[in-house]
């Protein structure tokens, strides 16, 4: 993670702390720790379906995650600000129908995709909108958003659906489609998350969301535009729920009213196993994809190894309490290390 | 940087007849103070003199009155804290405000880091001039350290790394040893004489008068908000300094009258909280006010929410009037006739939204009920009955408490626990914050409470409020009881040895 050479320390060098490396390895340790989890599983269940990690068993697995991965991207910068966005579900649901519609009158595939997102966008907006400005806390805002989206989209709705037959071909194919078993949905949300970690690590407006996350009153005393990067990290979440509403409609071709109802809760599993913390100002990108790819394999796991899929929903409550759990033990333990070196100081 | 750094005779930076008020209260009255380039200057004065109005004042955060501000001879209006640090003035404050998930070299160039092309933070560079700041500092912090978990004194380390950073002229440092070790406050000692040999002009507010004398070359003192003198430490007793700063009888600020102590009224035997207190024992006799002094941080909160149930007890026993205390239950303590009034009255002490009728009334809740219902009526003279005990100042008893000034809001804790008619009676900070006559009148009252065989333990940092009042005094560091000294051996020095640990 550091970019610092490794030469020999000279003696003016200040040594690198056994705290500071204390720190690193935990934070690496729990991506590391879901990975682990995740390979685990994917070994039992093919040792027991020796069918599972099939050229199309793998593609599943992929397209199944790519989109709660995408969600939960920006589902983490929101987080990482000390905020929520629960109105992902809606915002999914209410682009998925739109770019659907748009594409059912004879639309370029493009510009369906890309109404989605502006859509996104918009929602995002208002949510961020609320909370810089209003100074609402952002649970509140947001469940009132994910019921006012998702009341428009009833209404504008109502009992239609759309279809895979009424979408043009080359749509359709896309979303199936991909480079051997790897998806072209997957690709797009990989270069997505490749790059919301490249900005948050590399550049100031991503450094800024971590440091409002971490002390916002600091933020504020260090000049930080606090109101805008909130609202920038709400409207990326929202633009991301918007693309992720368009490969949506890609790959199942089918969305009704209900489309991405409930869908927040599974996101904000996936960040919150993925390490990101509740609180701000700590977590990865990286750790929130690998909580949404550890959460939707177990969808695909259980029915491969005949276990009933009503299990589900218990066993991401399991992993989610569990992430808690450990997140907590580490940051006691993390605490009283510090604590002893400092004590070992002064 | 500082083309006048061989400490020519023009100040840096420079008050002219300040004048600031807040509605009523005149905070500043004609203050001048000016600071020159690689001087450490003193300001002293006691709380509500009017320091932290000043250093406001120099920061940007208040803008005053009347008078000027000169920055190098010029006049300078600050329109806000930005422009203060453009200047090159940079506040330093006694518990620094940082990033705890980011590291120590973010904290420092957080909205200011070096870029490479297309923007992108330059982490290496960022990581080299932290190392150099350090380096300046004669520091050894690991710039890639999250600061998180770094000790009060090393986020001070970091927050005038911070200051270097913005090639801050003046630092203005609040306070800055009051929560820190010996070895620490030498350390930061080294590093304000290195930033005066660098030119840097410092402005230093400290309570222990040990350090002005230690590291200051001038000192300003101010009272109730008026300018006393500026003189050079060099040639001034202690004494000349206390009597600038306090300037009035200490017996009409402290009216502690002698009083016979009676039987134990409060017994504590080898409290121990794990990792918070070890083996805290004490007792407190009827009649008698009994000082906890320390250091920020050294436990003496701790132990009160211990004995008073508040924080549960890992070993030890609390005893009042020879009963023993449930362990982590304060309706047992109460019950038992023990009242604790918190250091922290907006957050622990007081319903901010709530009346004043109904903030006294709480502790009454189950003496004024009738049959289980509220009785309005009962809880109202109740109320009014302690408000004019105390005179609290206040329109109409129904008003909402924030609507009070803090030394009023301090009365209705007091009020509010002094209802219960309390045999044991442990205040926490009781004057911080609040103006001189306020603080007599608290003063006043602690004492005649003690008069009426009140056992009182008054945790306070305010050394001369200790001395003045207490008949004996315990001093706490690192958790521990270090000593206990009487009435007539208690001095700063006795007390501050034992609160740094510097066992005399």
């Amino acid at each position: 993670m550091t970019v610092t050479a490794p030469n020999p320390a000279p003696a003016a060098e200040v040594p690198r702390s056994s705290g500071t490396r204390l720190v690193d390895r935990v934070f690496r340790m729990r991506e590391l720790a879901i990975l682990v989890v995740f390979l685990v599983m994917i070994v039992i269940t093919q040792i027991g379906n020796s069918d599972f990690l099939s050229e199309q068993g793998i593609k599943d697995l992929l397209l199944n995650a790519t989109i709660l991965v995408l969600v939960a991207t920006g589902q983490s910068l929101v987080v990482i600000t000390r905020n929520v966005d629960l109105s992902v579900g809606s915002t999914l649901g209410i682009s998925a129908f739109a770019a659907g519609t748009y594409l059912q009158g004879g639309g370029d595939s493009a510009v369906a995709v890309l109404l989605a997102v502006l859509l996104g966008v918009g929602c995002g907006l208002v949510n961020g909108l609320l909370v810089s400005l209003g100074q609402v806390p952002a649970l509140v805002v947001t469940l009132g958003t994910l019921y006012i989206i998702r009341g428009i989209d009833s209404i504008w709705v109502g009992s239609r659906q759309i279809t895979a037959a009424g979408l043009p071909d080359e749509f359709v194919d896309f979303g199936s489609g991909g480079i051997s078993a790897v998806p072209y949905l997957a690709l797009i949300a990989l270069a997505v998350l490749v790059a919301t970690a490249y900005y948050l690590k590399h550049f100031g407006g991503g450094r800024e969301l971590y440091a409002l996350g971490s002390n916002p009153e600091a933020a504020r005393l260090a000049g930080i535009p606090v109101r805008r990067r909130i609202l920038a990290a709400y409207t990326f979440c929202g633009a991301l729920a918007g693309l992720a509403g368009a490969l949506y409609l890609a790959r199942f071709g089918n969305v009704d009213s209900g489309t991405g109802n409930g869908y927040e809760l599974t996101v904000v599993s996936a960040v919150v196993v993925g390490g990101v913390v509740f609180t701000g100002g700590s977590g990865s990108v990286y750790g929130a994809a690998l909580g949404a790819l550890l959460l939707t394999s177990v969808n695909s796991v259980l029915p491969a190894l005949g276990v009933s899929s009503v299990w589900v929903l218990a066993i991401n409550g399991i992993l989610l309490i569990l992430a808690i759990a450990v997140d907590r033990i580490v940051a006691l333990r993390v605490a009283t290390a510090l604590k002893k070196r400092n004590a070992r100081h002064g | 940087m500082t083309d006048r750094s061989d400490a020519g005779p023009a100040p840096v930076l420079a008050l002219k007849d300040i004048s600031k008020s807040f509605g009523a209260v005149r905070a500043l009255r004609d203050v001048s103070l000016e600071l020159f380039p690689g001087e450490v200057h003193a300001l002293a004065g006691e709380n509500g003199a009017g320091k932290s109005t000043l250093i406001k004042t120099l920061a940007g955060v208040h803008r005053p009155d009347a008078g000027q501000v000169l920055l190098d001879g010029e006049p300078t209006v600050f329109h806000g804290p930005a422009d203060a640090r453009d200047a090159g003035i940079a506040v330093i404050y006694q518990e620094p405000t940082l990033f705890p998930d980011l590291s120590i070299a973010e904290n420092i160039f957080m909205g200011r880091q070096p870029r490479r092309a297309l923007g992108r933070i330059d982490h290496k560079a960022t990581h080299a001039a932290t190392l150099a700041l350090m380096e300046r500092l004669g520091v050894e912090l690991d710039p890639d350290r999250p600061a998180r978990g770094l000790s009060i004194a090393d986020q001070q380390i970091v927050e005038i790394a911070k200051a270097l950073s913005f090639d801050a002229r003046v630092l203005i440092m609040d306070e800055p040893t009051a929560a820190l070790t010996g070895s620490e406050v030498a350390r930061l000692f080294k590093v304000v004489r290195t930033l005066r040999e660098q030119g840097s002009a410092v402005l230093f507010i400290s309570h222990r008068l040990e350090e002005i004398f230690q590291i200051c070359r001038r000192v300003t003192t101010l009272r109730d908000g008026a300018w006393i003198s500026s003189e050079p430490v060099e040639g001034m007793t202690e004494e000349d300094l206390v009597r600038r700063m306090v300037g009035r009888d200490l017996d009409e600020l402290y009216p502690k009258q002698d009083v016979q102590a009676g039987e134990v009224a409060l017994s504590v035997r080898r409290l121990t909280r794990e990792g918070v207190f070890t083996d805290v024992s004490f007792d407190v006799r009827r009649g008698e006010i009994v000082g906890l002094a320390g250091l920020v941080g050294a436990g003496r909160t701790e132990v009160a929410r211990a004995v008073f149930g508040v924080d549960r007890r890992d070993a030890g026993e609390v005893e009042v009037d020879g009963r023993k205390l449930a362990n982590g239950a304060p309706s047992a303590a109460m019950a038992a006739g023990l009242a604790l009034v918190p250091e922290d009255r907006r957050a622990q002490g007081l319903v901010m939204d709530m009346s004043i009728e109904r903030n006294i009334g709480l502790t009454g809740l189950r003496t004024t009920a009738r049959a289980g219902l509220m009785d309005r009526g009962a809880e109202r003279s109740r109320s009014l009955d302690w408000a004019v005990k105390l005179q609290v100042k206040y329109a109409r008893i129904a008003d909402t408490v924030n609507t009070l000034s803090g030394g009023n809001q301090q009365k209705v804790v007091l009020a509010k626990w002094l209802a219960t008619g309390p045999k044991v009676l442990i205040v926490d900070e009781p004057t911080r914050g609040i103006d001189v006559g306020t603080k007599a009148e608290v003063h006043r009252l602690l004492s005649r409470l003690a008069a009426d065989g009140v056992a009182v333990l008054m945790i306070s940092s305010d050394l001369p409020e200790i001395l003045g009042m207490a008949d004996r005094v315990l001093v706490m560091h690192e958790g521990r009881l270090t000593a206990e000294i009487a009435r007539t051996d208690a001095t700063e020095e006795t007390v501050m040895a034992a609160a740094t640990g510097r066992a005399a």
